[in-house]
């Protein structure tokens, strides 16, 4: 831009609209507000993080999420094959930038490795229930149909009550539960979602070392 | 109360007579120059530089004494001690190993272990404070002057407890500090014992980083990790808390070198260096603006890339606007300099933030007391913005050009890229700030006029006591309104000088960070600018400069009130001034009763006499400034709204 085009575009008497350079906003125009991150749709979002195995890792996690104001859904947390790795799926809701954040954050934490965001990549997403319905005489065999339909397992069977295994997405479990309800759910289990992406592609191996 | 049942009527009266209030003294007027007036003030002026010279004679003898061992602990073995070396070794050796030659600190229980073996490490001088809320806000202003590693120490429970405030204060502000505590034998933790807290629980949310300690042999690297995580990157607070049986246990554990602590950090690698392309991306924002300013914040001075800054401002001919804690990243009487944005800001900086094309946002992070409303902020402006922390940018604003990366290193790659800019190119846009800034410097709120009523002002005390300085001595401030002051009216030139608790904003920082801070700077002049509120939440410091010979000038600006609180509730709360009413001691008396000279203005002629007659003194010196009691700083944005609604209307008078 040459001077004179500065000097156009700044004239001496100054309302902000008349100050607004040839690319933003039209002189006429009042500028529409900014937006405030974290204001969006918020959604779903599956978080996957990778930390280092010290007393307290998980502590941290949990106590930064709520200090930042992030609903934790489900949390899963176990060891990976390496050692000193341990792994951690979060279940959050929020809006994109918001949830952007929320992985900053983590990153902030020294015993934090690798934190992948995974809800738009091709995953497997499972998560285990146990599951203990009320049966009789002549419910049980209606409940094991069910539980067979759904590829859930029988595993404990007494004469009122039995405890269904089942495993899939948080959609099909839902369904299942939803389905079983109507029966009578003594006490219901669930590990929250674990997830792990397609392909050859690996969180652990990502981690710098 | 000791009044028996069977007096009830007389213990009645005694009480009534108790509570009785002494009737007030009527206010005089002391002169604080000797042997001006009355034979009583040539009196007290003697007085004074007895009590004055027996305190220098007292600190000769103690430091011409024989060794450190005899001054620290004069009931201790003489001669080199025959002993093992045990995990408190291992923490001096640690300190000793990172530079650390001041250490903030209180003694307790579990703790003493340590202090059994500070006096053979002579090269660590322990400053022992009054209240461990001091060793940690001297830790802080020991950091900040100095730009090192603060490091504080206190016992387990209430001593650890009392650091916390200090801790939060260096976490909100970035401030590099190691705070070590002592806790109980690592059997009796979760046992609920004697001085037992879970610290590291308490202090998990607002350090960078926390460690608890059990075994002596992971004490060097645990000490070697806290001080690389607490300067390295984005700064702040390390809390290591120590089992006293670590403390004791024999080790003979390497302290590790750098390189291994980093490689035994695989978390934390902070990114330095700004991505090339987001670098030509800002060159190319900067080239088309039209009407950019430069928003420096804390991140340059804790880069240390003051040149830099100052180059890209020439360079590109922008104006700089500084957040509170950016004060010194810009010397103020440059041409380019716009001044102190946000809350309490100048007029003329939030107009031109207002009305810029183009935000260069350099270390700093859009706190609210900056933006006010984040969507009437800066309406027309596209932004870049350059953090060392990935989370701050897009946290507060969305950005349009994010670097991530030292502002140092980042302004280094970004410079060859930007096109140069003469001012006179931008003569029109400069003409028009350098007019906004005349018609706010000249208006009738400026300083907000309390000198129209012959009072005392605020603000005509912090521009004398900079002036007086040369501009060049540490200045730390309190919070509330002396805050917002000295950020206004003290005029900073130098990196550094400038102290003061932005982000959490901790009333009672004043006085113990200016100890640290002079500690850290003694080539420099250290004045700590406080309120009679912030001022008597720690002023058993006091003793804490006169036993340790720390020459800090105390200026109290005294308006019997909580200054903020008050203008809070005149402008916002319609004049409910509910407990911001406070009576303060006779602060000569106090200040002579600690072995510190006191001196007293209150009234503009008499101000550069009592600087100057602080500033004579060769150790702590209090002067007491008392000021019009119903000045407000203006202009002032009220929370939640906008940068161009500002309050700026003089109302204190007829209160």
């Amino acid at each position: 831009m040459s001077p004179d085009a500065l000097a156009h575009a700044t004239p001496a008497h100054a309302t902000p609209a008349h100050a607004t350079p040839a690319h933003a906003t039209p002189a006429h125009a009042t500028p529409p507000d900014r937006a405030v991150p974290g204001s969006g749709v918020p959604h779903r979002h599956v978080l996957v993080a990778v930390v280092r195995d010290r007393p307290g890792v998980l502590n941290r996690v949990a106590s930064l999420m709520r200090a930042r104001n992030f609903n934790i859904e489900s949390l899963a947390v176990s060891h990976t094959d390496r050692a000193e790795m341990s792994r951690m799926t979060l279940v959050v809701h929020g809006d994109d930038v918001a949830v952007e954040q929320a992985a900053k954050q983590l990153y902030r934490l020294i015993d934090v490795l690798k934190v992948q965001d995974v809800t738009a990549d091709p995953t497997v997403e499972h998560e285990l229930a146990l599951i203990k319905v009320r049966i009789s005489e002549r419910t049980r065999p209606e409940v094991v149909s069910i539980v067979e339909m759904y590829k859930g397992r029988v595993v404990d069977l007494a004469a009122d009550s039995l405890i269904v295994e089942a495993t899939g997405t948080e959609a099909e479990v839902d369904a299942l539960v939803a389905l079983l309800r109507g029966f009578g759910i003594k006490e219901l289990v669930r590990t929250g979602a674990v997830v792990m992406s397609r392909g050859a592609g690996s969180i652990e191996e990502a981690v710098k070392r | 109360m000791a009044t028996t049942s069977n007096q009830p009527s007389r213990g009645t009266t005694r009480t009534a007579a108790s509570a009785r209030p002494p009737a007030p003294a009527p206010r005089q007027r002391r002169s604080h120059l000797p042997g001006d007036g009355t034979e009583r003030a040539a009196v007290e002026e003697r007085a004074r530089r007895e009590m004055l010279q027996d305190a220098v004679r007292d600190a000769g003898r103690r430091q011409r004494g024989a060794s450190p061992v005899d001054i620290l602990a004069p009931h201790h073995d003489r001669g080199p001690r025959k002993r093992t070396r045990i995990g408190a070794d291992v923490v001096c050796e640690a300190l000793v190993r990172q530079g650390a030659d001041v250490l903030f600190g209180y003694p307790g229980g579990v703790i003493l272990p340590l202090y059994d073996v500070l006096a053979d490490y002579p090269e660590i001088r322990h400053v022992l404070v009054r209240h461990e809320q001091g060793a940690a806000h001297a830790a802080d202003g020991y950091a900040r002057a100095t730009g090192k590693v603060g490091v504080c120490l206190g016992t387990s429970g209430p001593g650890a407890t009392n650091l916390v405030t200090g801790i939060g204060t260096a976490m909100l502000d970035s401030v590099p500090m190691v705070a070590i505590t002592g806790n109980v034998a690592a059997a009796l933790i979760g046992k609920d014992a004697f001085q037992e807290i879970d610290i590291t629980g308490i202090t998990l949310p607002m350090t960078k980083h926390n460690y608890l300690v059990r075994n002596a042999d992971e004490l060097p690297r645990v000490l070697a990790e806290a001080f690389h995580i607490a300067r390295t990157g984005r700064p702040g607070p390390v809390h290591v808390d120590i089992t006293k049986d670590a403390l004791q246990q024999e080790t003979s554990a390497p302290h590790p070198d750098e390189a291994d602590v980093v490689a035994g950090l695989p978390g934390f690698r902070p990114n330095l260096d700004g991505h090339p392309r987001q670098l030509k991306l800002a060159a190319v924002e900067i080239a088309r603006a039209a009407r950019p300013v430069i928003l420096a914040g804390h991140g340059v001075l804790v880069a240390r890339a003051w040149d830099e800054l100052r180059a890209l401002a020439e360079k590109a001919s922008i104006p700089v606007a500084h957040t509170l804690l950016g004060i010194g990243a810009f010397p103020e009487d440059h041409p380019l300099s716009l001044g102190y944005m946000g809350m309490h800001g100048w007029k003329h900086v939030n107009r031109a933030i207002q009305s810029a094309d183009l935000l260069v946002a350099l270390g700093m992070r859009f706190d609210d007391r900056v933006t006010g409303s984040v969507r009437t902020y800066a309406p027309y402006a596209r932004i870049v913005h350059v953090d060392i922390d990935p989370a701050e940018i897009g946290k507060n604003v969305a950005v349009e050009v994010p670097i991530v990366g030292d502002v140092r290193r980042v302004l280094r790659g970004l410079l060859p890229l930007v096109e140069a800019v003469a001012a006179e190119a931008r003569g029109p846009y400069l003409a028009e700030l350098a007019a906004w800034r005349r018609e706010s410097e000249a208006s009738s709120w400026h300083g907000s006029g309390a000198w129209r009523d012959g009072l005392l002002s605020a603000d005509f005390v912090i521009q004398r006591i900079g002036e007086a300085t040369g501009h060049d001595a540490t200045l730390v401030s309190d919070v509330g309104q002396n805050q917002m002051w000295m950020a206004r009216y003290a005029g900073f030139r130098r990196p550094n000088s400038h102290v003061s608790s932005g982000g959490l904003g901790t009333m009672g920082f004043a006085l113990p960070a200016a100890m640290g801070a002079a500690l850290g700077r003694p080539d420099k002049e250290t004045w700590a600018i406080a309120g009679d509120g912030g001022l008597q939440m720690t002023v058993q410091e006091l003793m804490t400069l006169v036993q340790d010979r720390i020459p800090v000038k105390i200026a109290l600006l005294d308006n019997h009130k909580l200054g903020m609180i008050r203008q809070w509730q005149e402008l916002i709360y319609a004049g409910n001034y509910h407990s911001a009413h406070l009576q303060g001691p006779d602060w000569r008396k106090l200040a002579e009763a600690y072995g510190i000279p006191a001196f007293e203005a209150s009234t503009p002629d008499e101000v550069d006499g009592a600087i100057a007659a602080a500033r004579a003194v060769p150790g702590p010196a209090l002067v007491h400034f008392m000021i019009a009691e119903e000045q407000n700083v203006f202009p002032m944005m009220p929370a939640g709204k906008g940068l161009s609604d500002l309050l700026e209307e003089w109302q204190g008078a007829d209160e």
